[in-house]
Formats: structure tokens, sequence, C-alpha cells
């Protein structure tokens, strides 16, 4: 009886997530194929106050922030899908990726992220020798640090932050010394082996100055991924980050003050 | 990976490894490069005791130690040029360096000690130089002339003033010396992420398996040469040079020990990972390899060797074959320390494997050829500076 009804949820359950996942990849692909120069104009601006009428970047103090709601997130591996394809990732390097967390009745636990969760998780896992008692997913990315190790560590400054707290790489100048890579709590860098050079993600950048959410947000058919301005007192990441929800960030005893916040971050996840 | 039963299963299971990871970044090129600062360093003080703190036993080998570092500070940053994925850039680190890098301070440091190293060489060989000079033709007495930066003046007033030279150069050696090697092991020590790197003891374990590593060069290399050569081997000088070696191995292999313990002892939430990592992947070459053959078989046979009287060839042979076991130990530690703090994942929930290939950039071959380098450059240099004092009384009682 028990094993028809487990059956049957995962059945509709690996439903679903192929649903999330042609629609979010359909989704993530309309946006990031479009080829050319962008007529900013004609997009609505995701990110309030970024540029004025002709499209243009408005420079003002900002804060922005990085928030990871793991109760939200079902693993379906669209935002690897769409960082990928915005920055043509080399397999086996991922900027962002996700894992899964299995706690079974004996209270171990198991970790796992097979192709950094890029093609979702489909299947529920097999071989937990116990019964499972709780299982959740944690995507991982740039923490972009207050005092971030990166850019500490690099010889030549070719890691560096940004006014608006953006840790960012110099491809010109990046020797590729891979000392960032060793610095780095998070292991969130890796050596391109196209350019040659340090690589990570960079929060979209590119995205954010035009006033457009990080790709990985934008493609979140739950919400789980959540970019915005600290210092604008309406956006949903300054109140989550002022109200009573449980808000946490990864390692915190390194003291590198990472501006990625995890909402319902469990302590079994590194 | 395809999920099993079982315990084994489990185990594996576990193992989770960050996907970035995977990847062991750092080679062998990030081996060798402490590995050839080490033989520098070491080989420098070797020198120093000598120059500096009067080690009169040393004379045999106070000139040979400076051109053995030479052949090998020449190459010290080979390894470092043949990793980066842009070498063209390198000398911005020296350029536009960035003040908070561990990392940029290594070009200064290195340029700064070579500069010591070749004026002391330079002042320690001019009368020597001089004569050579006056004895060479051609091409030889071209470079004999730019090597003495045309002063032929050898008498007793300027050797009293170089004398006074090279003990004011010997002297900012040594901390210049401790300083190189020191450093590169703060480059480990200072990377925080890495519970097995981050530790302050660190640039001390470095420093003296230097040490060891330029005293054991330089036994093994004297007695090699000397031997092939058919010429004089002094063996007050070698059982001075293992008794050096027995007493900074003491303290290095108790610091090597005592890192570890620190480790288990204290038994943070790193722990638990890193004792899988030295009782799993590292078994092998850090407990079996680079303790039990490679350390305890040299601390016992050194302080033989340096306690009980024995006869000459005796010393020779063993002290040849442990200083060669010393060399094997150190290149050990730096493959346990640079390779197996990266095995060790930063998820600390798992490691992974690097097996180094023969034929890649960064491979087995290449490490070979690197390695040759500096023993090939040792031979060029021995055409130029004649290494033994013997030699030169020779050649003096030859041209008179």
């Amino acid at each position: 009886m028990m094993d028809s009804i487990q059956k049957e949820m995962s059945r509709d359950r690996r439903a679903f997530i192929k649903k999330v996942l042609s629609g979010s990849i359909a989704g993530s692909l309309l946006l990031v194929i479009p080829a050319g120069a962008m007529d900013l104009a004609g997009i609505p601006e995701q990110l309030p106050g970024m540029r004025d009428e002709t499209g243009a970047f408005i420079s003002k103090k900002r804060k922005f922030t990085f928030i990871v709601d793991i109760t939200l997130c079902i693993g379906c591996g669209s935002c690897c899908v769409a960082d990928k394809n915005e920055y043509q990732v080399p397999d086996g390097m991922y900027r962002t990726w996700v894992e899964r967390y299995v706690i079974d009745d004996e209270d171990d636990v198991y970790v796992d992220c097979p192709n950094g969760g890029l093609d979702g998780y489909q299947k529920p896992r097999t071989d937990i020798p116990h019964p499972v008692r709780d299982t959740f997913f944690v995507p991982k990315l740039c923490n972009m640090c207050e005092h971030p190790s990166c850019v500490q560590v690099c010889p030549v400054g070719a890691t560096f932050q940004t006014e608006d707290g953006f840790v960012l790489i110099d491809a010109e100048h990046c020797v590729a010394c891979g000392y960032c890579v060793q610095a780095c709590p998070y292991s969130v860098r890796f050596i391109n082996p196209q350019t040659k050079t340090a690589d990570k993600c960079s929060w979209c950048y590119h995205r954010v100055r035009k006033g457009l959410l990080p790709a990985c947000v934008n493609v979140c058919p739950t919400g789980a991924r959540k970019f915005g301005d600290l210092n604008d007192k309406e956006s949903e990441v300054y109140k989550i980050l002022h109200q009573p929800h449980v808000v946490s960030v990864l390692k915190p005893g390194m003291g590198n003050k990472p501006s990625l916040h995890y909402v319902g971050l469990r302590r079994e996840v590194v | 990976m395809s999920p099993e039963h079982g315990v084994a299963a489990v185990t594996a299971l576990t193992n989770y490894v960050f996907p970035n990871d995977i990847h062991v970044h750092w080679s062998l090129m990030i081996v060798l490069y402490p590995y050839i600062t080490g033989i520098v360093a070491g080989a420098f003080i070797v020198s120093s005791l000598y120059h500096v703190f009067h080690i009169e036993s040393l004379k045999p080998v106070s000139r040979y130690a400076l051109v053995f570092a030479l052949a090998f500070v020449a190459f010290a940053t080979a390894p470092l040029l043949n990793h980066l994925g842009h070498p063209e850039r390198a000398l911005n680190m020296m350029l536009t360096p960035s003040p908070t890098s561990a990392m940029a301070g290594f070009g200064y440091i290195y340029a700064a000690y070579t500069i010591v190293l070749i004026l002391e060489i330079l002042f320690i060989y001019r009368p020597t130089l001089v004569a050579l000079k006056k004895t060479s033709t051609g091409f030889k007495q071209k470079l004999y002339a730019v090597l003495t930066i045309g002063s032929d003046n050898v008498s007793e007033k300027a050797l009293a003033l170089d004398h006074k030279v090279i003990a004011f150069l010997a002297a900012i050696g040594i901390p210049m010396a401790c300083t190189l090697h020191g450093y590169v092991g703060f480059i480990f020590g200072g990377v925080k992420a890495n519970p097995m790197w981050a530790t302050p003891l660190m640039p001390v374990i470095f420093l003296l398996s230097a040490s060891v590593s330029g005293i054991a060069g330089i036994i093994l290399s004297y007695v090699l040469i000397k031997t092939f050569t058919g010429k004089f081997i002094d063996m007050d000088c070698i059982r001075t040079l293992i008794k050096f070696l027995w007493g900074c191995f003491i303290l290095d292999f108790v610091f090597e020990m005592l890192e570890l313990f620190s480790h288990a002892y204290m038994a943070t939430h790193h722990w638990e990972a890193l004792r899988e990592l030295y009782f799993g992947p590292l078994y092998g070459t850090f407990w079996v390899a680079q303790v039990a053959v490679f350390s305890v078989i040299p601390f016992v046979g050194l302080g033989i060797l340096s306690l009980v009287r024995l006869p000459d060839g005796v010393v020779k042979f063993f002290g040849s074959i442990m200083s060669f076991m010393i060399l094997v130990q150190v290149l050990l530690m730096r493959w346990n320390v640079v390779i197996g703090g990266q095995l060790m994942s930063k998820s600390e929930r798992g490691h992974t494997v690097f097996r180094p290939e023969w034929f890649e950039k960064e491979g087995i071959f290449v490490s070979i050829i690197i390695m040759l380098l500096p023993i090939i450059f040792l031979f060029i240099l021995s055409k130029v500076f004649p290494f033994w004092l013997e030699d030169e009384g020779a050649a003096k009682e030859q041209s008179a």
C-alpha cells in the first residue's frame, strides 16, 4: 500500500519536474538566445532604478545581495542550464551547481551532485540503506564575500571587488596561477581551459548593470533564487533579511562575510 | 558510479566532493617548486655555516654549496612558468603586484636572493677568476673578464675588503634564504580555506625540510662527484655535514609529526576530513613512504653515523644512502602537502584522486626534465667555477 503511494508520488513528482524543466529551459533559451545589440528600452527593467529612459546605466550606491531559499528549491537544474548557456561553461567546470542532500533515519547525510545538477534531479536516490528522514536541494554559487580570500591572494590584482559588492575577474590580467582557486573556501572557482584564466560565477554582472536579473534567478521556476539591492527597502531581499526568517551564510567561521544568504539553511550543509 | 549495496557502497556514497574540487589544480609543478627552492635555501645555509659561523670543517664544500645553490635557483621558476596559464604575464607579479597577496612577494624575494647569491659567488671566486682569466684564452678569457667585472686587483688590501663584503653578503644571505623558504611555506600556510595547509607551523616545516634537503643534496653530490672524478673526499667535512643533517632532520621530523598530532589532538571539525585523508588516499605516500621508510630509517641511520665512530668507507656509503633517502623524504613531504592538501574537498565530505600522467604539460616526464636541468647547469658551472679548493692548488702548482 505504502509502496504504491510512494510510487505514485514519485511519478507525479517526476512528471512535474520534467514539465518545469522543459518550460524553464525553453524560457531561459528565449532570454539568452537573442543575439546582437539589445534594445534595452523595450525590455522591462527587472531591477528597479538601474537605467534611465535611454537604457543607460545610472550610477548609484548599491549593495547587491543574493538569497537562496532552500525550502523552495526543487532541484530542477534550470539555473544550471541557464548559467551554462549564458557563459558557455566548459564541461566539468561549474559556476553554479545544485547539491542534493538526503538524511536517513540513522542521521547519516548523503550528498550528491551528478554533473553539477545540470540534468535536474529527475529520479530519487534508491541507494540509501535506511529509511529517508529528510531531503532537500542546495544551490551553490559565488558567495561574493565582503572579505574575499580570492581578492586577497591574487598576486596581480586580476580578481577585484567592485564598489557595489561584486567580486570579478579581469581575464586580461589573470595569470592563472590558481591561488584564488585554492583560497576560495566555497570552491566556486576553476581555471577555464579555454581562456586559461580563473573563472567563476559573477552574479551576471553584465545583466545586472542593464537592470536585468542574473540568468539563474530569471529562470528559477519556484523563486528559490532571489537577487536585489539591499539599499532598496522595497526589494524582496531587503525584506527577507530584515524580517525574522531563518537566514544564514555558508562557513561563517571563515570570516569572509558572504553576501550570498540562505533561507532555511540546514546545519548539515557545508 | 553505479550504486552498490553494503558498507563499501555507503562509504563511497558519503564521499561528496565539490564539483570544482574533482580536478587538482596545483600539479606536479607546484610539488617541484618548493622542492627546488628548498634545496637552494639549504645549500646556502651549508655555505653560511662556514662563511658566517666559521665551521672550519665545512670549508671544502663552502664554495661548491653556493654554486650548487645557483644551479638550482636558476630553475626555481621553471615549474612555475610551466604551470601558469599565462606565463607571458608572469612579470606582472613584480610590475603590478597586489600588496595583499602572499604570492606577490615571491618575485622580489627570489630576485633579491638570487642577486645576493650571485654577488657572493663572484666575490668569493674573485681571486680564482682573476687567476683563471690570466691562464685562459679566447671565449673563456672574455667570460672571466666579465665575471671579474674588470678588476684584477688581488692585493692583500683588496682581498681583505672582499672578505668583509663576503661576510656581509653571507650574513644577509642567511635571513634571506630563511625568508625565501619560510615564505614558500607561508604561501601554503596562509590558505585558510585548506585545513591541512592553514597552520602557522607550515613555514617552520618548510624551512626545516629545506635545510635538510639542501644539506643532503650537498653530501650526495659531493660524494658522487668526488667518487666519479676519483678525487679526495674530505671525511671530516662529510662527518660534520652528517651531524648537521641529523640535527636539522630531528627538528624537521619532530615538527612534521607535531603538526599532525596538533590537528588530531585539537580534533576540530576539520580533523574528521584530515583523518580520512591521512588514513585514506595519503596512507601509502605519507605513513608508509614518508614516515616509515624515508623518515624513520634515515633518522636512525643518521643518528648512528653521527654518534658511532665508523670506518670512512661506511660513513661515505651510508651517508650518501641516507642523504638520498632524505631527498626522497622531502620530495614526498612536498607531494603529501601540495597534492594531499588538494585531494581533500572543501566540502569536507570526501576526497578526489590525482594520478599524474607521463606525457602531459605538467606530467612526470616534464618534471624529470626540470629536475635534470639544474644538474646539467651545475656541470656547465663547474667548467667556469672550479668547485674544489685543492684543484686550484694543483692548478697553481702546474702553472708555476
